[in-house]
């Protein structure tokens, strides 16, 4: 019983912590499946974390923060796309140059609008998504396992979880069973064919970063008005960085990046709850290690050891139409 | 391209830069602008800070050494058309390797007994970190940024193990080394000119300054000079023509990315053999990442970096005045310079391109028609 009480709080958790992994996720697979490489993942919700803890402590509306967080995050998202697919910039300096630029601008334009040393003024319960409860969570809470599932690790997020975890057949969906989903494979695998069928790669492209934009924006807006209770300095904290080797660990597919982020979201889950317990054989688990174990993992994954993650073909190469 | 009017050699080598630069300044002053301040007066305080006063041109120039070291980094793996976002990490585990030497040896040798010896300490662990990546880049098809990005976060994640239950001082509370004992540190520049029998206010500015200042020298003697730089020049220009010529370009991946390495890994000969005498947590603070911006800055060319360093050396301290003389600009505003260098320098280094072949050919048809 006492086992698995904590495995619910876990797994509980988890989720709580996955669910920005895997808006990123979904926001990296649009971008690298349309052949743009998009390590400006981070930026691009710290940007959005940013605007929607500004705007909803302005104006006390957690609709409008959510708006200002996609707003803001399709604006990085579209200068990266200006200067990659207008002006064929190199791909990884742009996504570099918005993770950069994101980390300044918060912080220049938090101390100067709010004179907090960075930070937004916190926000009221009222201020923030708050946790749904599902329907009679109460009464079945006493219902033996499935109980304790039902009330404490299903009921009770904010609505931004459930949105995350929505995002992911929602971008199976668009991305496989759609005409502007197989343009967009093409256009990261082969932009010559599709090109060559008249279809503008340049704004299939767009839209793929945009779509990446507007959820990355989410993500943002869930750290600060959904998670936390305001903006504070540098809270995307790598966030963006572990998405993207989530993206990648998943093999650029939804649900296998799904499961990756859930995966990454244990470990730091289990990280803060193992610190100074021994365990059998092993003895004491370092919170180091859990902490780069998603690095680790990516790099052994990308090396080939575990099965082969093969990116889009087209990926990081600017098109042009001159060079056939 | 080639259709198109070329433009002349000093407008794409000098021109281009220097608009693109200019580009991101004015973008700057725009915001600073914008948060309701004057850009000429952050201007001015900027350079009253970073050059006004014996101590501020002591900070600047310290800040450059370290710019210096990882823009060279930077620009020896961008000369193999490797991008190195690790910079940040082999300085990191570069910083273990000096820590390891001057700790092991620091009451037995003079400092310059152990520069020599911290130098190919910090180089190899340096080397080292950025082998894992090159290997995997060249042998295993895993992309060098990627892989490099993971290896900063692993990187920093084993420092903090290592300060917190290896290396840290019996009995410290704060997770850092014991102090390198000081007949073993390098001199500051103060005590140097004090030898002089000059006296300026104590900065840490050290003798690594002279040490990045020979590593410009070695970058360029190996790019333009050596065998192994034409080869990295080689598969950096046209990897199949590389082949052809006898390169074997796997192995010049995994030379290019060790010296790149080495090259950040002695950042920590400034910082832990020189500033800080010891081994702390986060001694880079972001210098790898600003390696990137200084590198683009000084297109990759050993002098082009000396100058980007000293840019961003002088904006690093005069932003440190910033906070003191207006009340809503901080040294933060540098990071937004930084992140606009790398945007306009980087990644929209051909937008003024066209524009600029257009008004050329233009100038040149009016000239011919007056002609």
């Amino acid at each position: 019983m006492e086992f698995s009480v904590q495995l619910i709080s876990a797994l509980d958790s988890t989720l709580r912590l996955a669910a920005p992994l895997v808006l990123c996720a979904m926001a990296g697979l649009f971008s690298e499946r349309s052949g743009i490489v998009d390590i400006g993942l981070e930026g691009k919700m710290l940007a959005g974390a940013f605007a929607a803890a500004a705007v909803t402590a302005v104006t006390g509306s957690v609709w409008l923060g959510l708006l200002a967080a996609i707003l803001v995050s399709i604006m990085m998202a579209l200068l990266h796309g200006f200067a990659c697919i207008t002006h064929r910039g190199d791909q990884v300096v742009s996504g570099l140059a918005i993770n950069i630029l994101a980390a300044g601008l918060t912080v220049v334009l938090g101390i100067a609008w709010f004179r907090r040393g960075g930070q937004t003024p916190s926000l009221g319960s009222d201020e923030r998504f708050g946790p749904l409860t599902w329907p009679l969570s109460e009464s079945l809470s006493d219902v033996p396992l499935l109980g304790p599932v039902y009330t404490e690790l299903l009921s009770g997020h904010n609505l931004l979880v459930y949105v995350a975890l929505m995002a992911v057949p929602m971008t199976a969906w668009i991305v496989f069973k759609t005409r502007f989903g197989l343009r967009l494979r093409a256009v990261g695998e082969n932009p010559q064919a599709v090109d060559t069928a008249g279809i503008s790669v340049a704004w299939l492209r767009y839209r793929a970063v945009i779509m990446a934009g507007l959820l990355c924006g989410l993500a943002g807006a869930y750290l600060s008005i959904a998670l936390g209770a305001g903006f504070i300095k540098d809270m995307s904290a790598g966030k963006g960085y572990i998405a993207l080797a989530a993206l990648i660990f998943g093999k650029w597919r939804p649900y296998p990046a799904l499961f990756a982020c859930l995966l990454f979201g244990f470990l730091e889950a289990v990280a803060t709850r193992m610190q100074g317990v021994q365990l059998p054989v092993v003895g004491e688990i370092d919170v180091q290690l859990m902490q780069a174990l998603p690095y680790i993992l990516t790099v052994i994954l990308l090396a080939g050891f575990i099965g082969r993650a093969i990116a889009p073909k087209a990926i990081g190469t600017p098109y042009s139409k001159d060079r056939a | 391209m080639s259709r198109r009017t070329k433009l002349p050699a000093w407008a794409d080598i000098g021109l281009i830069p220097l608009i693109n630069v200019l580009l991101a300044f004015l973008s700057a002053g725009v915001v600073v602008a914008l948060i309701g301040e004057s850009p000429l007066e952050a201007v001015q305080v900027l350079i009253r800070g970073a050059f006004g006063y014996d101590e501020g041109v002591g900070y600047t120039l310290y800040y450059t050494t370290n710019f210096i070291f990882t823009g060279l980094a930077v620009a020896v793996a961008f000369h193999a058309g490797l991008f190195n976002i690790g910079g940040e990490g082999q300085a990191y585990i570069g910083g273990l390797g000096v820590g390891l030497i001057c700790l092991a040896l620091d009451h037995l040798l003079p400092w310059w007994a152990l520069l020599p010896l911290a130098i190919i300490a910090g180089s190899l662990f340096g080397a080292a970190w950025a082998f894992i990546p090159g290997y995997l880049q060249a042998y295993r098809g895993s992309h060098v940024v990627i892989t490099t990005i993971m290896f900063n976060f692993i990187a920093s994640a084993l420092m903090v193990y290592l300060l917190v239950n290896v290396l840290i001082q019996p009995g410290s509370m704060s997770p850092e080394t014991r102090a390198i004992a000081p007949e073993s540190t390098l001199p500051l520049m103060h005590e140097i000119f004090e030898f002089l029998g000059i006296k300026i206010t104590q900065t840490p500015l050290n003798l690594s300054i002279f040490v990045a200042l020979l590593a410009c020298l070695f970058v360029w003697v190996l790019i333009w000079k050596t065998r192994w730089g034409y080869a990295i020049r080689m598969i950096g220009f046209n990897e199949s023509a590389a082949v052809y010529s006898g390169i074997n370009p796997k192995r010049m991946v995994v030379i290019a990315m060790m010296i790149s390495g080495s090259l950040a890994g002695l950042v920590a000969i400034n910082e832990v053999m020189g500033a800080q005498e010891r081994v702390g947590l986060d001694f880079v603070s972001g210098a790898g990442f600003t390696g990137i911006a200084v590198a683009l800055m000084g297109r990759n060319h050993p002098l082009g970096i000396i100058i980007a360093s000293l840019l961003f050396g002088a904006l690093f301290q005069g932003g440190a005045e910033l906070a003191f003389e207006f009340s809503t600009i901080t040294r933060d505003l540098v990071v937004v310079i930084q992140g606009l260098v790398i945007l306009f320098c980087g990644a929209l280094a051909y937008m003024m391109r066209g524009p600029l072949e257009r008004l050329f050919a233009a100038l040149s048809r009016s000239n011919q028609e007056e002609g």
